[in-house]
């Protein structure tokens, strides 16, 4: 966590004007506070030692109630320029991180992590209004106002000057220091902060199991015990962090106690006359303010800092880019030779040593144990994941192409997949999307006559037919209200309605009862009629009374996963928290 | 009975520390009155300086003033020790509240929280509750103390001052915080669809990452929540006119004290009616007075984001106990003599139907396989059966009605394996041990070697001491399984429900598991509920249930008998079990031609 990361000032870049402009009003309101603190120690001076009246004073006061004014006025526009700011740079941070996650597909951590993700990409990606808005103009501030406070009171009284100008750079200085001791017991407490929400959350979802075992109520005792340990090691942290406070808080406090004895004290030997004392100790704080604001706004900004590391860990993680080569229309013979996989990031082997021809007009069926490799091989066939050794070519004329040399937009456009668990997006993301938007989602729009055809093949015609919207019916978000076997259904029309050469079908038959999934096979058999390549994934063997060819996939003997320490050290914190949460009850 | 107000009622239910908690008040109020204070003495200083009296006048006010310095920061840092401890205490509080309510709920009453994310978002907002005594309490607690402080002093002084000062105080400590939280209101009001429209469409595209690739879709998605996210700029710019105001009238409040004492005090010193240094007093109070006020706003904008996790937790005292706790609890008998099902009807909604009119026998020592296609009401009946549910009619567990009896100690005799097994973030030991806390490590060993799992964690390098869990060992769905049985059969239920306990895990793994699961629980009476067949030819007897009917029963012999939907449905199954072990001959990786 850097205060100034440089990938976060490209965004700030965009933004830049807006800036500018929060740094402009907040120099404007240290000006005004000097005359403000000008005006305020003149007219007590007149009044008190030069005995003047109160129309002698009038327009002062008048001026100091504008200067209130103005203020507010500037602190109003502060906040509206600051909004500006961060939204613009949120807005280009959230897309760019949209467009990365979408393109890094089902291995991604759109795909891996969907909840996590989401949160980071809209309420993370919020938390950076902290840092745009409140922390960057803050840190131009707290290098200009002490600046020109110095100097002002320079011109008034230079012992105070001196004061003032020794005791500031301690303040940054000090931070440094206590923020390098501090990081590494408040990146641990936090850890532990997430440690412990993580058991008292695991302790909730396991609540069905406990309470079948007529445990639940047992583990009060556990939760209050668990929050006490947790209690008395944060607040030892926080002890620290409240120190270095302490410390900075003396610091500022004790130079502007200083300098205001120090003034009272000469003023008193006649050393310094009476308007330049008040000016300076009205002056005095307000060279600390900003640094000490600094400070605060960098604690609201870490936050985002925080999200934003993790959204530029995905933007950094490089895309598949594929090829720009195009393949000739046609049948599609997919080849497989010693093909092997792995999963970005992952030591063993995800599929491994599959040779076989997939020709136009048949039907291969993938079968095996379950983490064999079977929705692997789909996986690299739409490009998602690519080969490790081997190869794996398609060709439509006699010239074998790699996948990987393929633009893989226009190749993925020859494919339609069936996935083993579909969600039925529409192209607009819709809440509720109706049947024909999710169903025609490549197409955008699409004839009834061909929907229902396809609705048809799939098996699903009548029972959309009885809905009271037909085709214009809408699909609950989260596939409620639906089946999981009429989920699959609509999914396999979706994709019997392209006129994909290839088709790839993952365990299409799995919630089928027996006489659905026969009219379904049939459906599969038909597509490789009509010269189709089809690879199905057969979790029931009622496919292969289809299947041209068989395949089986199995893992190779995996090697023993080599942990690092990081992990080891993670998983032995949380076990031994855990296992006190667990036992303490009982 | 009036409704209590949601932050109120979570206050409630964590400010058991009401002693600690007044106190960081008291502490907080002390350093920030010294902060007032500190400007208030120096301003006397140097206005007594001016005239010049023997330096040991000022002596003690220079004393003074370097004393509140100091006595502002320590008391800051005592405040925030004495606060982050009652708020954790709190915390610890409202987590085991909380808890307790979901514990009456579980698992019935959780249904209408759908999946885990809403759980986790209210796990989240237990611990957003730390702000309430932190952020809002204390301030304002504090902000009151000092600004009476400060008026009383002023009043005494010259009383309109005080009069002035105390009507503007109750402006920025009650007034401005209130337009700022009502404003925030609003506009989150307005902001709230499009923020909830843009979420929406991200994690859909997100959960759909996929199939958006593979359709060609991703620009679409993108483009669409790029273009809700200028909707949702649009109108936090357009906020951003009304909620800037904060800070704005938070300044003028303060301008207006100043100016206001300052037309009070001159004309007080020019009449004579107070010593001139005390004009310097009188005006720099109001000013440093004002600056303490002016976190209040920020302390609104918690309150108002607080309000938001506040009403989500008290939404839960609205979802009714799904089951009533008997008023006289009867205790079950130790022995199990048999489970009498008469006349019995069950809904999860009320108007519909889920289970009606059941009469069922089930023998000690029985093996009684419930089938059926789903919605017929299987897991109905398991619910049921462990009391998760209410029931009308009879059910009679050893001659004991179950709705007499405890629900916790009708399950200490009726357990259940189903196929969401929660595995705990702890040892696999651990894990099993919830089904009986007692159990020494060697029962726990027999468990694990009953459900065969010896052979997989002699493997690994702690044994059963191994972690397991969202941070430990990945576990592959039939070791998960298998572990919740181990957890089943320490606990030595004499009846077992077996609630689908195979689906998700894929054939050859669900028959492994089966077949541990019916030697190990040889000597339990056992109902399984399943809606595959496989296996079932080996129940002493087997229920169909259809749309809440029971509309077959007998051994596998007489249903195949039959004819039905049964016999249909098993000669499918078996035809493609043969099959799949064919398939287990086939050549690995290299493609062969059909069978």
């Amino acid at each position: 966590m850097r205060p100034l990361d440089p990938r976060l000032m490209r965004y700030a870049r965009s933004t830049r004007g807006f800036i500018v402009i929060a740094v402009v009003l907040g120099i404007v309101t240290a000006v005004l506070v000097i005359i403000q603190a000008r005006l305020l120690s003149d007219v007590i001076v007149r009044v008190t030692s030069e005995g003047a009246s109160w129309s002698d004073v009038r327009d002062s006061v008048v001026l100091i109630a504008s200067v209130f004014a103005g203020r507010a006025l500037i602190a109003w526009a502060a906040e509206v320029a600051a909004v500006r700011a961060s939204s613009r740079a949120k807005q280009q941070l959230r897309s760019a991180a949209m467009e990365h996650v979408l393109a890094l597909g089902p291995t991604g951590p759109g795909a891996t992590d969907p909840g996590g993700t989401a949160a980071l990409i809209t309420r993370g990606v919020d938390a950076l209004d902290g840092y745009y808005a409140r922390y960057l103009p803050q840190l131009v501030l707290a290098v200009i106002v002490p600046i020109a406070v110095l100097a002002t009171v320079l011109g008034q009284d230079i012992l105070s000057a001196v004061i003032i100008a020794v005791t500031l750079p301690l303040i940054p200085l000090f931070m440094a220091l206590i923020g390098m001791y501090t990081k590494s017991q408040v990146d641990r407490q936090w850890r532990t902060l997430g440690v412990l929400s993580g058991h008292f959350l695991d302790l909730v979802s396991g609540l069905p199991t406990l309470k079948a075992f007529g445990r639940a109520k047992t583990q009060v005792e556990a939760i209050r015990a668990v929050g006490d340990r947790y209690r008395s090691s944060t607040m030892g942290v926080l002890r620290v962090s409240f120190l270095s406070s302490l410390a900075l808080e003396l610091l500022a406090t004790l130079s502007v106690a200083l300098v205001a004895v120090s003034v009272g004290l000469r003023l008193a030997e006649d050393q310094i006359v009476y308007p330049v004392a008040l000016f300076v100790l009205l002056l005095a704080p307000e060279a600390y303010l900003p640094l000490r604001l600094v400070g605060q706004h960098f604690h609201a900004a870490a936050e985002g800092l925080g999200a934003a590391d993790r959204v530029f860990t995905i933007l950094e993680t490089p895309a598949p880019t594929g090829g720009d080569e195009v393949l000739p229309r046609g049948g599609v013979t997919i080849e497989a030779i010693d093909l092997s996989a792995r999963y970005p990031g992952r030591d063993e082997l995800a599929l491994s040593r599959v040779t076989f021809t997939a020709s136009p007009g048949t039907v291969t069926a993938v079968v095996g144990g379950s983490g064999g490799g079977k929705s692997t091989l789909l996986s690299a066939i739409l490009g998602f994941i690519s080969a490790d050794s081997g190869s794996l070519n398609v060709r439509v004329t006699d010239t074998a192409t790699s996948l990987d040399a393929l633009d893989m937009q226009q190749w993925r456009q020859r494919i339609a997949w069936v996935p083993q668990r579909a969600h039925l997006p529409s192209r607009d993301l819709a809440d509720t999307p109706t049947v024909s938007d999710a169903v025609g989602i490549r197409e955008g729009s699409i004839a009834d006559e061909r929907v229902w055809e396809a609705l048809a093949d799939a098996g699903i015609a009548d029972e959309i037919r009885a809905l009271p919207g037909g085709l214009n019916s809408e699909l609950a978000a989260d596939g409620s209200g639906l089946s999981v076997g009429q989920l699959q259904r609509l999914s396999l029309a979706r994709a019997l309605i392209t006129s994909a050469d290839v088709v790839l079908l993952d365990e299409p038959t799995a919630a089928l009862d027996p006489v659905t999934e026969r009219s379904v096979v049939a459906a599969i058999g038909r597509l490789a009629e009509q010269g189709r390549t089809v690879i199905v994934v057969a979790h029931r063997p009622a496919l292969l009374d289809v299947a041209t060819q068989v395949i089986r996939v199995e893992q190779a003997a995996a090697p023993e996963a080599a942990r690092s320490e990081a992990d080891d050290l993670v998983v032995r914190e949380s076990q031994s928290e855990t296992a006190t949460v667990l036992r303490v009850g009982w | 009975m009036s409704r209590v107000h949601p932050v109120r009622a979570l206050w409630n239910a964590m400010s058991q520390q009401r002693r600690e908690l007044g106190l960081a008040g008291v502490l907080g109020a002390v350093a920030s009155g010294s902060a007032v204070a500190l400007l208030g003495v120096s301003a006397w200083l140097i206005s007594t300086a001016a005239e010049m009296p023997p330096v040991l006048t000022l002596t003690v006010a220079a004393v003074l003033v370097r004393a509140l310095a100091l006595s502002r920061a320590i008391f800051r840092y005592a405040e925030r020790l004495v606060g982050h401890d009652a708020a954790f205490r709190g915390l610890t509080q409202l987590r085991v509240t909380v808890y307790e309510r979901l514990e009456r709920l579980a698992p019935t009453g959780l249904r209408a929280f759908g999946r885990g994310d809403l759980l986790a978002r209210l796990v989240a907002d237990v611990d957003a509750a730390l702000d309430l005594p932190l952020r809002v309490v204390l301030p304002w607690l504090q902000a009151i103390l000092v600004a009476g402080a400060t008026v009383a002093f002023l009043a005494w002084l010259l009383p309109a001052a005080g009069v002035v000062v105390a009507v503007l105080s109750i402006v920025a400590i009650a007034l401005v915080p209130w337009l700022i939280a009502a404003t925030a209101r609003a506009a989150e009001g307005r902001m709230a669809p499009a923020r909830a429209a843009m979420t929406a469409a991200v994690v859909r595209a997100l959960d759909a990452t996929p199939e958006l690739s593979a359709f060609g879709a991703g620009t679409a998605a993108t483009a669409r929540v790029g273009a809700l996210d200028d909707e949702l700029t649009r109108l936090n710019v357009r906020e951003s006119y009304s909620l800037g105001l904060g800070g704005g009238i938070g300044t003028l409040v303060q301008g207006a004290a100043v100016v206001a004492s300052l037309v009070i005090a001159v004309p007080a010193v020019i009449d004579g009616r107070i010593g001139p240094v005390w004009l310097a007093v009188a005006a720099l109070l109001p000013l440093a007075l004002f600056d303490v006020l002016a976190t209040l706003p920020t302390s609104a904008l918690s309150f108002q984001r607080l309000r938001g996790s506040a009403v989500r937790l008290d939404e839960l005292n609205e979802v009714p106990e799904p089951v009533a706790a008997p008023a006289h609890p009867v205790a079950l008998p130790d022995r199990f003599t048999g489970l009498t099902v008469t006349g019995m009807s069950a809904q999860w909604v009320a108007g519909t139907v889920a289970l009606q009119d059941l009469h069922l026998r089930i023998e000690a020592g029985e093996r009684v396989a419930v089938v059926g296609a789903s919605g017929a009401g299987k897991s109905t009946l398991a619910a049921v059966l462990m009391g998760f549910l209410p029931y009308q009619g009879s059910i009679a567990y050893s001659g004991t009605q179950i709705r007499d009896v405890d629900g916790d100690n009708l399950r200490h005799h009726v357990g259940l394996l189903t196929q969401h097994a929660h595995i705990f973030d702890t040892s696999i030991a651990d894990n099993v041990r919830i089904g009986d806390p007692a159990a020494s490590d060697e029962r726990v060993r027999q468990a694990l070697d009953a459900a065969q799992l010896t052979t997989w964690i002699d493997r690994l390098p702690r044994g059963m001491d191994a972690p397991v869990g969202a941070f430990g060992l990945s576990v592959s769905g039939g070791e998960r399984q298998r572990i919740a049985l181990a957890r089943l059969l320490v606990a030595r239920r004499p009846l077992v429900i077996l609630d689908e306990p195979t689906e998700h895990l894929d054939g050859a793994t669900a028959d492994a598991l089966n077949a541990t699961m019916m030697t190990a629980l040889s000597d339990a009476t056992v109902l399984l509920i399943t809606h595959r067949l496989r296996g079932v030819e080996r129940f002493d007897r087997i229920v169909q249930l259809d749309r809440g009917r029971l509309v077959a029963q007998g051994t596998h012999a007489e249903l195949m008998a039959q004819g039905g939907w049964y016999a249909q449905q098993w000669t499918l199954e078996s035809e493609r079990q043969d099959m799949a072990r064919l398939l287990h001959e086939l050549p690995i990786g290299r493609a062969v031609p059909s069978p």
